[in-house]
């Protein structure tokens, strides 16, 4: 087959971070490559760099044998390459119809909208979607965000389609039509670059495979040299994943009863809707879900973050309810943030500061309205060791971390206090595998010393290998429980996409 | 007297409305300017001075476009090319405006010109109370009618317009359909810059045909709280901009006829009225109601990791 694209020796740095060392790679015509890689492999930004978003400090693209140079996704996209990013790149506020017209070629100044609509929706009844092209983006699911994305790359003729993790907010019904959508373009000669870290889908879809590990490609395979074993090895680098030991007897104490819950968002639709959960002392307790499904909500509630509609949130004795989110940290709620950046520090501080951000009223670490200082930095001290948090200077802004580091700082605040629950959301997103088992042991030992846990996460995995129990969220609502000893990953997907409840526990 | 009235409310209106409609169209590409009041000034001198010199209105209007669009360049150059803080620009750009005007207009205070006509149309101008109001004025009343749906038609109708509003909700969105995010912010502030500079010029053409140091007397901060009361929307910009020219044109009436009222308070009340609309405005805004550009102050960096 014919070499479309070659990608020879591209790194690329950003102030601090070497994001790509040394990447090369081919894609043929008519093949699903895929990517494969852990978070932070630099799939992403390799992508941004082929598509032109990003320039390559180093290293070539040769385009149909021909040397190539993006410095905009205007010159990939005339040159057949397109894009379907992992957060989209659409407006909410507009209809299907104007986010697509956008994208499209040779679109008049003044455009007659019926023309363009009926071209819209051949390519939408080709493909056997379901699509309202006049419906606000907003108001759609996510993986119907996901087709428009789509359609904006077929309706520009694209050779090349890019797929930045498509399958992470699909239910894994949902994925399966992406994948036959996928074989058909691939039948039509298209080529398409598949970006993914959940191995079953690598296995089912590509024809070859290219492993990612810190910035660097370290081996491309074909169809029927790789297993999931294979790839598992070359993706992490060891062939043992460690198994936790699970508590299994947990008390029958309820720390935190949650009753018929709702929460409304800022366009007033329901969030939560008349959710109900009971967690019990010393449990780890998963939220299975697409994203998008209300986990965030249920965080926010349950840390005081976001007022609360209708329902209660009870804590032993205490009414938490209507509590503030400095109340609910007193009374022993614990919150990970999903937005570690943006919620969990303030990033211009230093670590010291970031680490008693929701203690600094306690009275050792002032003297009646100045800061004691020395207090501080001992504490930060104790918790730098504590934590293994490798830091540059005491006094250099958190923002420089490593995502792992900044989590680990997050950590060490939360969990000074010894809270009796933890609310995690996403605490491993886009961490390195090291990162993320600490962040594991973490929550395991907690759960050894009685702290219970509502872990939200999306990789079924993670879920399977901590949890106690796992409950699944569905629309606001609690679809039901699975026991991570005797469930299947198709049982929770179908629970996951609403289709199927099981609500005794 | 109702007719009187109508009038004099277009006429006090027309500067706002030219003034918000340039600020909305900063601001649908995401771009704050706080620098209209400036840019007021700077269009009312250059129409001025442009008139003066030449002894034609129209070429005063020009040359308050063209001014009012240099001055917008610097705004344009620092938010957009440099990504600068756009609130920190738009104010230095009403006092550059403000000062600016003082130095050079020195000149032009105390000289006359013939400002603009009234033309009226036949047949319509002879109507009942509309009749003088809207269909005998000059060009630039004319030319604000056409304007409004203009710019509703070009942001609703036309595909630079959905890419302009497209860069102001989600600049990546744009940029990675192949649109250049800069140029549409960059022409997006010059443009609407100069179309408020036409708003100053009426008040030294048509207003008040003279040139007076600090004549736009705050109607660029006016302009400014009217994009919100807007929700960004030309034809509620009209709206906006014809409340405030009657609530001028009532108190200009009221001090004519002599009252007990005193003159402070009257002249107070459009800005009263302003703060009443912003704090309505945003409470409308809050539950919904026409929706900000989404990415209204933020600059766009690409390679910016989020």
């Amino acid at each position: 087959m014919a070499e479309l694209l070659q990608i020879k020796n591209i790194r690329k740095t950003f102030p601090g971070v070497v994001a790509l060392d040394d990447v090369s790679f081919s894609v043929e015509a008519g093949e699903i490559h895929t990517l494969l890689g852990e978070n932070g492999a630099g799939k992403s930004t390799l992508m941004n760099v082929l598509t032109g978003l990003y320039h390559p400090d180093r290293g070539e693209l040769l385009l149909d044998g021909k040397q190539v140079q993006f410095t905009s996704p205007r010159n990939s996209l005339a040159r057949g390459i397109g894009m379907v990013h992992q957060h989209f790149m659409l407006v909410p506020a507009h209809t299907v119809f104007d986010n697509i017209l956008l994208a499209m070629d040779r679109v008049p100044l003044i455009y007659d909208r019926k023309t363009f609509q009926q071209k819209i929706q051949k390519i939408i009844d080709e493909f056997e979607l379901d699509l309202d092209l006049n419906a606000r983006v907003w108001k759609l699911s996510i993986g119907a965000q996901q087709w428009i994305e789509l359609i904006k790359l077929l309706l520009r003729d694209c050779r090349l389609l890019i797929l930045d993790e498509p399958t992470a907010v699909l239910t894994p019904q949902e994925a399966d039509r992406l994948f036959a959508v996928l074989r058909r373009l691939q039948q039509q000669g298209k080529s398409i670059i598949f970006i993914s870290h959940k191995m079953r889908e690598v296995m089912d879809i590509s024809d070859r495979v290219t492993v990612l590990k810190k910035g660097r490609s370290i081996a491309t395979l074909e169809r029927g040299q790789f297993d999931r074993e294979t790839l598992a090895t070359l993706m992490i680098g060891s062939d043992q994943i460690p198994q936790w030991q699970k508590n299994l007897q947990m008390s029958d104490k309820i720390v935190l009863d949650i009753r018929n819950l709702s929460v409304r968002n800022d366009r007033g639709l329901a969030d939560l809707d008349d959710f109900s959960l009971q967690l019990k002392e010393g449990e780890i307790l998963g939220i299975a879900g697409v994203a998008g499904n209300g986990q965030k909500a249920l965080a926010e509630a349950l840390t005081g973050l976001k007022p609360v509609n209708r329902g209660r949130i009870l804590a032993g004795e205490q009414d938490l309810t209507h509590s503030s989110a400095r109340a609910s940290y007193i009374s022993g709620i614990a919150h990970i943030p999903e937005d570690r950046k943006s919620i969990g520090i303030a990033p211009d501080l230093n670590v010291a500061d970031n680490l008693i951000m929701k203690s600094f009223k306690n009275p050792c670490y002032r003297h009646g309205i100045f800061q004691n200082l020395r207090a501080i930095r001992g504490n930060a001290r104790d918790k730098v060791s504590r934590f293994a948090i490798k830091t540059g200077s005491d006094t250099a802004p958190v923002r420089y971390l490593s995502g792992g580091n900044i989590q680990k700082v997050i950590i060490a605040r939360e969990l000074s206090e010894r809270p009796k629950v933890l609310v995690a959301l996403y605490p491993t997103r886009g961490l390195d595998i090291g990162s993320a088992e600490y962040v594991h042991k973490v929550i395991t030992d907690g759960a050894a010393d009685g702290m219970s846990t509502i872990l939200i996460a999306e990789d079924l995995d993670e879920l399977l290998k901590l949890c106690d129990r796992i409950a699944v969220i569905f629309r606001g609502r609690l679809i039901g429980y699975a026991d991570p000893r005797t469930t299947t990953r198709e049982e929770i997907g179908l629970m996951m996409s609403g289709e199927k409840r099981r609500i005794a526990s | 007297m109702v007719e009187i009235l109508l009038d004099a409310t277009i006429r006090a209106g027309t500067p706002i409305l030219f003034a918000t409609l340039g600020a909305i169209l900063n601001e649908r590409a995401g771009i704050i300017n706080l620098g209209i009041e400036g840019l007021m000034l700077i269009g009312a001198l250059a129409g001025f001075a442009g008139t003066f010199t030449s002894g034609s209105p129209l070429i005063g209007v020009v040359a308050a476009f063209a001014a009012a669009f240099v001055a917008g360049g610097i705004h344009a150059l620092i938010t957009v090319q440099l990504r600068g803080n756009q609130i920190v620009s738009g104010l230095a750009l009403t006092m550059f405006g403000i000062g600016i005007t003082a130095l050079f207009g020195r000149t032009m205070v105390g000289e006359t010109i013939t400002g603009l006509e009234r033309v009226a149309i036949p047949g319509l101008a002879q109507l009942p109370v509309v009749g003088r109001a809207v269909f005998s004025q000059d060009l630039l009343i004319y030319t604000s009618f056409v304007l409004v749906f203009a710019l509703w038609f070009f942001f609703y109708r036309t595909r630079v317009g959905l890419a302009l509003r497209t860069v102001g909700e989600n600049p990546a969105a744009a940029d990675t359909c192949g649109l250049s995010v800069s140029c549409y912010r960059f022409f997006a502030v010059t443009i609407g810059a100069g179309l408020v500079g036409i708003g100053g010029a009426y008040l030294s053409l048509a207003m008040t045909p003279m040139w007076i140091e600090n004549m736009s007397a705050g109607r660029g901060w006016i302009a400014v709280a009217l994009v919100i009361f807007s929700g960004w929307s030309s034809q509620r910009a009209l709206l906006g901009a014809y409340l405030f020219g009657g609530i001028t044109a009532m108190q200009l009436r009221f001090q004519a006829v002599g009252t007990d009222i005193s003159t402070h308070i009257l002249q107070m009340l459009p800005y009263a009225f302003t703060i009443l609309v912003l704090v309505v405005s945003t409470i409308r805004l809050q539950k919904g109601a026409g929706q900000q550009p989404q990415s209204l102050g933020l600059p766009y960096d690409r390679e910016d990791r989020k």
